[in-house]
């Protein structure tokens, strides 16, 4: 059996040899073009922060002492061989931790209501034109200004303490979640709006009987992956004074007690991993129920 | 006149036509609960954060007195010292998430159930990405700090450091995510493990990838901005010092700059993204 190929006279075959040549060239010259930009925009970054590799390769060597020394006892002793000398301050660090939990459980619930009363304003299947241009900045604004530098502003105006962090939480995650819960809300199938609105339903009737039923797991599924970022976030609301963990993680560092700062942080990821497998239960139920 | 129908006919109604309601009245008395639980949980949160009214409003009054303190936005003969540490924390976004995405491909194809089933890598892998997600961008670097000294090469290895987490994570779920047929057809072929990847799975997963680089720079600038307070470079160090001193005319100043800058690079990454991926949203 012979298989043979068709193609086209040489004389046809040739411009269209040619064409896809030029194609090729321009593809390379613009993939050349980018990234040159890229390794420029690199290098002055580079220059910018005076990165030094060398100075890295020199200082990995203290990397991995400093790891060691995380997880070295007082004594000399790995940390392993006496987890109650590890973990001395349990009692005290489960309440911080506890502390923690509860600045980021009290503002993720906060910034979620929050959001949830402005996201129909934003929504633009839902609003008009004025309304939805200032929902929408106010909602910028909160999440564009980092959660810490609310809390290094709301510590002088609220005191120290974890009230200053949880406003704090409560208004970055107002802001983000703002903008998931719209995006969600405008997501929705119309019809069942326009069938309310129809037969002369008010806004909140509309909102409550055609919106909600649609747009409520996403609301959930949101706010569920945002508690775990708010626990990282509380995690270190402390550095500026704002309760939480933060604050001992701080001063461990800084007195330079080893051992403690890696028993506090594996309590603070001990306590992520905890956070991730509970939401990712009730998400999975609220996915079988919705 | 007698209801249509009681309370206790309900049960019935739903054993009999499970189909027909949406949940059962298990699954709507377990959602009460939790949210009753969710708001018990609020309360006794906001309780013990020593949260009352009158501390509330009084704070209020000084954000209200912070607020008018800051106009209009003035930042005297320091603008040029700002615009360089706004650069300075631009270039350890740019470094730290660029060091981040290149350390964690690699590491990523191993950790793709895909391209390589064997169990126990993988799962190490994952844990170990998710044990550095755990720790938050202002505790790495504390550490870098501790181990290459002050200033912005620390910031840029902090925000590599917990980029590399989460890359990690997100590259092999997009590796994951790829379309086998492809693969299946190089291997058809004859092709090594490595051509599959390479012609097979790597055109498929690399403009997804491309496009979360893309959108953790724009999160990274963010970042970068406040690792400043800890002593780790760029424009964050400004920043806290002006509010802890009170100059709320550069605060706002500061705080702008960032707002315009982040705007920007919102606006650039997003029209790159759209040229990489086609109009699909990310």
């Amino acid at each position: 059996m012979s298989l043979t190929l068709y193609s086209l006279p040489d004389r046809q075959l040739a411009p269209l040899l040619d064409a896809y040549r030029h194609a090729r060239a321009a593809r390379r010259v613009r993939t050349v073009f980018w990234a040159a930009i890229f390794l420029a925009s690199i290098a002055v970054a580079a220059w910018w922060v005076r990165f030094d590799p060398l100075l890295l390769w020199e200082k990995i060597g203290a990397f991995t002492s400093y790891f060691g020394r995380l997880f070295t006892l007082d004594n000399g002793q790995p940390v392993w061989t006496d987890p109650a000398d590890w973990f001395w301050g349990f009692g005290k660090w489960l309440r911080l931790i506890g502390e923690t939990l509860l600045i980021a459980y009290t503002g993720t619930a906060l910034g979620a209501l929050f959001a949830f009363a402005i996201c129909f304003s934003a929504a633009s299947n839902l609003s008009g034109p004025m309304t939805r241009w200032a929902a929408r900045r106010f909602l910028e604004f909160c999440r564009t200004v980092p959660t810490v530098v609310f809390a290094l502003v709301f510590v002088l105006a609220f005191g120290l303490g974890p009230m200053a962090g949880l406003l704090a939480l409560t208004v970055h995650t107002l802001g983000a979640l703002g903008k998931l819960y719209t995006e969600t809300v405008e997501n929705i199938d119309m019809k069942p709006v326009e069938g309310l609105q129809s037969t002369g339903g008010g806004k909140i009737q509309t909102i409550a009987y055609a919106v909600l039923p649609q747009a409520w797991s996403g609301f959930a599924t949101n706010t569920l992956l945002r508690m775990e970022i708010n626990f990282r976030e509380a995690s270190v609301m402390g550095f500026v004074g704002a309760g939480g963990i933060g604050e001992q993680l701080l001063s461990s560092v800084r007195k330079f007690y080893y051992s403690d700062v890696s028993a506090l942080l594996a309590m603070i990821i001990g306590t992520v991993f905890v956070l991730d497998m509970l939401t990712s239960r009730l998400l999975r139920f609220l996915n079988r129920v919705g | 006149m007698a209801p249509l129908f009681e309370k206790r006919h309900l049960q019935d109604v739903s054993d009999r036509h499970p189909g027909a309601m949406r949940y059962g009245v298990w699954e709507r008395r377990k959602i009460t609960g939790l949210l009753l639980f969710g708001f018990a949980m609020l309360a006794f949160g906001l309780f013990e954060a020593e949260f009352n009214f009158i501390r509330f409003y009084a704070g209020l009054f000084r954000l209200g007195e912070f607020s008018m303190l800051m106009m209009p936005p003035r930042a005297g003969d320091m603008f040029l010292v700002y615009l360089s540490a706004l650069g300075e924390t631009l270039s350890i976004a740019l470094l730290g998430t660029m060091i981040g995405a290149f350390l964690a491909l690699p590491f990523s194809v191993l950790a793709s159930r895909n391209v390589l089933p064997a169990w126990a890598t993988r799962f190490l892998l994952r844990r170990s990405f998710d044990t550095i997600r755990g720790v938050d961008t202002l505790i790495w670097a504390l550490i870098w700090i501790g181990v290459v000294g002050l200033g912005p090469f620390a910031g840029v290895l902090a925000i590599a450091t917990s980029d590399f987490g989460t890359f990690g994570k997100l590259f092999a779920e997009a590796i994951e995510a790829v379309d086998p047929r492809p693969v299946e057809g190089i291997r058809s072929t004859g092709g090594t493990a490595a051509q599959e990847f390479r012609y097979g799975a790597l055109p498929q997963a690399l403009p997804v990838i491309a496009g979360q680089v893309l959108y953790y720079f724009e999160s990274n600038t963010r970042s970068a901005t406040i690792i400043g307070i800890v002593g780790a470079g760029g424009i964050g160090l400004h920043l806290s010092e002006q509010i802890r001193t009170l100059e709320w005319q550069h605060v706002s100043f500061i705080v702008g700059m960032v707002l315009v800058v982040v705007a920007l690079i919102d606006y650039g990454s997003s029209q790159l993204r759209r040229m990489i991926i086609g109009a699909k949203p990310v």
